[in-house]
This record gives C-alpha cells, structure tokens and sequence, in this order.
C-alpha cells in the first residue's frame, strides 16, 4: 500500500527501523510551544486596539469605532453612502448581527444567509482581530457562512474590541475557548486587507476575486 | 517504474543554456522582468527591517521545518488519522502518476465536468491540467496570473508570480483574443481594467465548478488542517463553492501545530511579498459541519511524495524545508535576467536549480547547478536558511563524479588543477597574466570582448585585472 511505502521509505532515508519515539512528540503536540512572539504583538489593551487599526488601514482596510453595538447600524450606513455603494446588505446570521437596531435605518435592505454571488455588502463578525499585522480572523459555522468574505464587492466586519489580541496564538485560544474541546469550524479565515494581486504588470489592483473594499466597525472602548 | 515528471510538463532543463539565450534576446521578456528590484526585492527588505524580530523568527521556524522532518513518519500519521477522523479522505501517492490517478478518480466518481483550481505547483508538478483535460474534464484556473498563462497554453515562470514573465501589453492582447464576447474596441491598457474583466468571467466558473482543488502551503498534524495562502481570494472560492475540495499536497509540508505555522507565517508572507500578512490565509478542516451553510460536502488531500523521501537523510535534506515564497528567484542575478521558463521545468531560481536535479535525477538537469554565480543572495535571504550556494556545489560535484560535466569544462578543471598543484607555476602564470591583462585593459579597464570568453562578453564587459594577482596583492598587504 502507498501509506506503508512512503512511511517506510521516510523510516529507512532517516535510519530508524520503526516509527520515532512518541512520548516526547505527543507532548510537544499537546503543549504546543510558541515560537517568538514579535514586542508589537504583547501590547497594553489601549496600544493593542491602536496597533490594529493602524496596522489594517495600512492592509488597504477602512475602519471605524464606536462605543456600542447600537451605533453600529449608523457606522454601516455612512460607510455604504461614504463609498456610494447600494443599501443592500447580506448579514451572516448571527444574533449579534441580526439582534442590531436595523430598523433605526429603514433604507437599508437588510437580509441574512450565506451568499449566491449576488450581495454587493456583506456584514460579518469577527472571531478575532490581530493586532501585530492588522489580521481579521472569521471562522465558518451555522452563524457564519464562509462565502460572505468572498462574493461580495463589499465586505463589513464588526469586531468587538474585546476580542483584540495581540498574534495569532492569541487568536487561536480566543477561538478555541468558545468551542468544544478539539473542535475545529470547517473553514478559518484570516484576512488581511481587501482583496488583490499584482499578477499584472507586478503593479498592485484591489478587487481581484474577493471584495474590493474591506470595512472594519470596532465595537467598545 | 515511477514517474516523477509526467511527459506533459514540458521538461526541457536540459537545455537551459539555450533557453537562456533566447530569454536574454526576449526583449518583451526582459522588460517584464526589468522592475524586480524595485517590487520584490525592496517591499521584502523594508517588512524585514519593520520587524525587530525577523531574524530570530527564521532560526525558529527552521528549527520546526527540521524538526518535523525528523519525525515526517509520525507526523504525516497523525495528520491523515486526524483528517480521517473529521469525516475527510486521505490519498497517499508514491508518484505524479499515482496522484494524477487519484484526482481523476475522485473528480469521476462525482461526474466533474469542470474543475476550478486554486494556484498550486504540486499541480504543475504532475502536470493535472493535461491529464484531466485527456479525460474530459475542463480544469479551470483561477489565480489571475495563472488565468492569463492558461489562455496562452503557458506553464508558470515564477513560483508565486506565474505570469511575471508577461508585460501588460501582452497581457492584454491575450484578454482581446480570448475574450471575444466583449467589444474588440474597448480599451485593455489598465491592469486594473483587466483584472476586472477576468473577475468577471471567472465568477461564473466559480459557481458552476463540480470541483475545486487548490494546493496547500501548510500540512497541520495537531489538526488535520491544510492551509493556503493568498492574496486574490480566488484559493477560497475554489474550495468553498464547489461539492468537492481536493487539496494536493507534497509530503514535506507538513508542521506540527497551529503555533508552528503562526511561526512561520511570519516569515512567509513578509519574504514572499513584503506583506505583515498575505490577505487570505484559510485553514480548511474536513468537509461541511452539520448546519453550516457552505462549504464542500467533501474534502480530500492527496498527499505526495514524487522523490522527496529520496532526498531525507541526504547534503539535499534541507531544501525539504523550502516554504515557496520565491525570495531566492527575487533575488537571484541569474533568474532576474533569464526568467522562470529558461529552467525548463516547474521550479526556478535557485530553488529550482537545486530542487529539479533532486526530483528528476541530475541527469535530467546537469546544467542547472552551473545557473549560479554564488553570490550567496539566495541564502542570505531564504526564510527557512537553506544553504542554496552549497547545494549547487554539491550538484556539481556529482556532475563531476558521474562525468556528466561537459568536456570544456573538464579540461579547463583539469588545467586549473594542474597549476593548483604547482603553487610556483600557479604564482607565475597568473601574476603574468594579471600584469598582460591589466595593460591590455588599458584605462577602460575592461575588455568588451575576449578570445576564449565570447560567452561573457557577449551580454557584459569582462573586467580587466589591475596589473597585480591576488597573491601579490596579499603579500603586499601583510608587509
């Protein structure tokens, strides 16, 4: 069998007979040590939210905070008049999202789901925000459909500031904090910035499959 | 007998002396590949220099690379047990044709007619396109540069930026042709302007797709998660849309731990682009939860060897560690003027130069070890510190030991030996020659042509020595 061969190829190039001692493996697997972790992703709370939106304006993202989730319908509707884009707008079906006094904002046409390719705006929420590199990280679920932060021209995220942290370890335990031990979502994505390639002519154009704007609404203080 | 290199990939290193020669007098070609330095190369050193802690990050993330391929039997167990275990499949592939039979098979066994792909060299490697293509099913590419490069029947010239050896121009005389719905006046100048038209039509492929494969940057043992890598979005599409997401991957991609690659995320994207992060990066774990409301109903990793075991627990181990970011073909004096394709096969550069002999047997690509003038750029800024420069002497030397080095160079070998040996004749001849040479010169101070050297001159004037040999300028210095 293929399985047995590759493996037993890899034992013999490496000059062990049998497969490598394991205890030591299983507990570097179940500590999982972390390299080192960049000074600018160990900041103070306050510092931390700052790096981050620095550091995603720099990515190409646009952001704005406010204080609670109740402005956050406000905050959609300048960004989508800002950017003249149709008030039309795709909600991952979470509660905190669809919870949202929508209806403060009744020009907005406001519906959930995952996304057939026809949203011009969708509007998700973060698992995490990376301060080090200005990262978002979304995490796919019956709350979550993955397609909301690639078919849309426009993508919003609202990230809690709370949910600020510094790398990516960070993240990883933030999100497996709030799901069943060993599980992981189907799809995690971190996103950095709009979309884009410099394919052509090695000169950099946003839009390339996924959205061309990406908006960040950061939610607390 | 195995097959590491599938007819269909266009194996031509042999005749890379040549294809340099045609590259060098590609003047469409040399203007493509005129700006390198100015993109690449300096958008690498400025992340570089915006992080204290680069260098640091390199030892450790070659510290993990080495480690997991000490236990790469362990780790790849735990991988495939974990990505089972999540309801995925796992196909182990001894070569590029076992592979092409497993995505055939799987793409079948769903009726595929059209298949989506993400950017992937594996792919190239075991030449995917062709074979499907032979049975039926149109393979879809769906990275811009890679777009590009199949409407032109082209394979990629450059690991992460495939279609770099194209200008816009010609670019857009490809869209003008391929696209002939669209109105044949409308002007293609603007990058910007062809990149939305290719959004455009590839869209509609995206949705229609049966399947989607993508490549994988990252292998996660802990998790049984592949990870890609990219800045278009168009890898997330390609997995996320269709019923099937088939992931082919080489064995060597594979860490330990979702912290292991955090790790060495942070050197990627940074040498690759000179991006903190690149925009997407996606960790895809087995097939669709029960109430998720996307994502493939299958998931499928065809995992590959393709020579790679062969080269663990060799001078050659290390290059296993290779992450494709591409710096070393950024850097490289030799791949800037010559480009991708002259290396005849998928990978290029100095990566290329080593890994091609390494898969395909050095018989297959003698000249690529000599596509190098060790200038050391190529290690100084690899990642992952693999000792390129090295390798290709080890490469030569093998030449040398197997007789595969042509005759030219055996003799001039042999004649520089001969006077190696004799220190006192060695001293003389090169301080006469270094005195002859240095009057010739005269006040230029170099030579635009030579007898016996037309093959530098040719492209570069030969710098003229100052009157004095290294040896008489180093005893002059001791005193």
């Amino acid at each position: 069998m293929s399985r047995e061969r590759i493996l037993g190829n890899i034992r013999q190039a490496l000059k062990r007979s049998s497969p490598p001692d394991t205890v030591p493996l299983e507990t570097r697997l179940s500590e999982a040590p972390t390299g080192p972790i960049p000074a600018r992703g160990q900041l103070p709370r306050a510092q931390r939210i700052e790096l981050f939106i620095e550091m995603a304006k720099r990515a190409v993202a646009s952001v704005t905070r406010v204080p609670s989730t109740a402005e956050v319908p406000a905050a959609v509707a300048e960004f989508l008049a800002r950017e003249n884009l149709p008030a039309r707008l795709k909600l991952a079906p979470d509660p905190a999202l669809t919870g949202l006094p929508w209806e403060r904002r009744p020009l907005i046409e406001v519906s959930t789901g995952a996304s057939g390719g026809d949203d011009p705006v969708s509007l998700c929420h973060a698992e995490a925000g990376i301060a080090e590199t200005g990262t978002l990280m979304l995490a796919s679920g019956p709350k979550s459909p993955s397609t909301l932060n690639f078919l849309p021209e426009s993508e919003i995220v609202l990230l809690p500031a709370d949910r600020v942290v510094g790398g990516l370890e960070e993240a990883w335990s933030l999100l497996r904090s709030r799901l069943p031990a060993g599980e992981m979502p189907r799809t995690v994505n971190f996103i950095t910035g709009p979309s884009r390639s410099a394919d052509i002519g090695q000169k950099i154009q946003l839009g390339a499959h996924g959205p061309r704007r990406l908006h960040i609404i950061v939610v607390g203080e | 007998m195995s097959t590491i290199a599938p007819e269909s990939s266009h194996l031509d290193s042999l005749h890379f002396k040549d294809n340099a020669k045609l590259a060098l007098a590609d003047a469409n070609l040399q203007k493509a590949l005129a700006g390198m330095d100015d993109t690449f190369v300096a958008y690498r050193a400025r992340a570089v220099e915006r992080l204290p802690e680069f260098e640091a990050l390199r030892d450790a993330a070659k510290a993990i690379k080495d480690h997991a391929l000490a236990n790469l039997d362990f780790y790849l167990q735990r991988f495939a047990d974990k990505v089972e275990a999540g309801g995925g499949h796992v196909h182990w592939c001894v070569d590029a044709d076992a592979a092409r039979a497993a995505v055939l098979a799987i793409c079948r066994r769903v009726g595929a007619r059209t298949v989506t792909k993400g950017k992937t060299m594996i792919g190239e490697e075991i030449a995917i396109n062709d074979h499907l293509q032979a049975n039926g099913i149109e393979p879809v590419e769906t990275d811009l540069g890679e777009y590009i490069i199949q409407l032109r029947h082209e394979t990629p010239s450059h690991i992460i930026a495939p279609a770099i050896h194209l200008t816009v121009e010609q670019v857009g005389e490809t869209f003008r042709e391929a696209h002939q719905d669209l109105d044949p006046k409308r002007p293609l100048v603007d990058p910007g302007d062809m990149l939305t038209e290719a959004r455009a039509k590839l869209r509609k492929r995206f949705l229609a797709a049966d399947v989607g494969i993508t490549g994988a940057n990252f292998l996660i043992a802990e998790t049984g998660s592949t990870v890609i890598v990219t800045n278009e979005g168009n890898g997330d599409l390609t997995q996320i849309l269709p019923k099937m997401h088939i992931v082919i991957a080489s064995i060597e991609k594979i860490v330990p731990t979702l912290a292991d690659a955090a790790t060495i995320l942070r050197v990627l994207a940074r040498s690759a682009t000179g991006q903190e992060m690149s925009v997407y990066t996606t960790f895809s774990t087995g097939p669709r939860r029960p109430g998720d409301l996307d994502g493939p109903e299958e998931f499928h990793v065809v995992l590959l060897d393709n020579g790679r075991t062969a080269l663990l627990g060799t001078e050659f181990e290390s290059m296993l560690r290779c992450i494709r970011c591409g710096a070393c073909l950024d850097h490289c004096p030799v791949y800037q003027k010559v480009g991708g394709h002259a290396y005849g096969w998928v990978y290029s550069g100095p990566m290329g130069a080593v890994l091609t002999p390494g898969l395909l047997g050095i018989e297959k690509a003698t000249p690529l070890p000599g596509a190098s003038t060790f200038c050391g750029r190529c290690e100084s800024v690899c990642p992952m510190r693999i000792p390129l420069p090295n390798m290709l002497r080890h490469w030569r030397e093998r030449e040398f030991e197997r007789h595969l080095t042509p005759a030219r160079y055996r003799s001039g070998i042999a004649l520089w030996s001969f006077f190696a040996r004799r220190p006192r004749l060695y001293r003389l001849g090169a301080g006469l020659a270094a005195r002859l040479l240095g009057a010739l010169g005269g006040r230029r101070g170099a030579f635009r042509s030579l007898p016996l050297a037309g093959g530098w001159t040719a492209y570069r004037d030969m710098p003229a020595p100052q009157g004095r040999s290294f040896h008489q300028l180093w005893a002059a210095r001791k005193r």
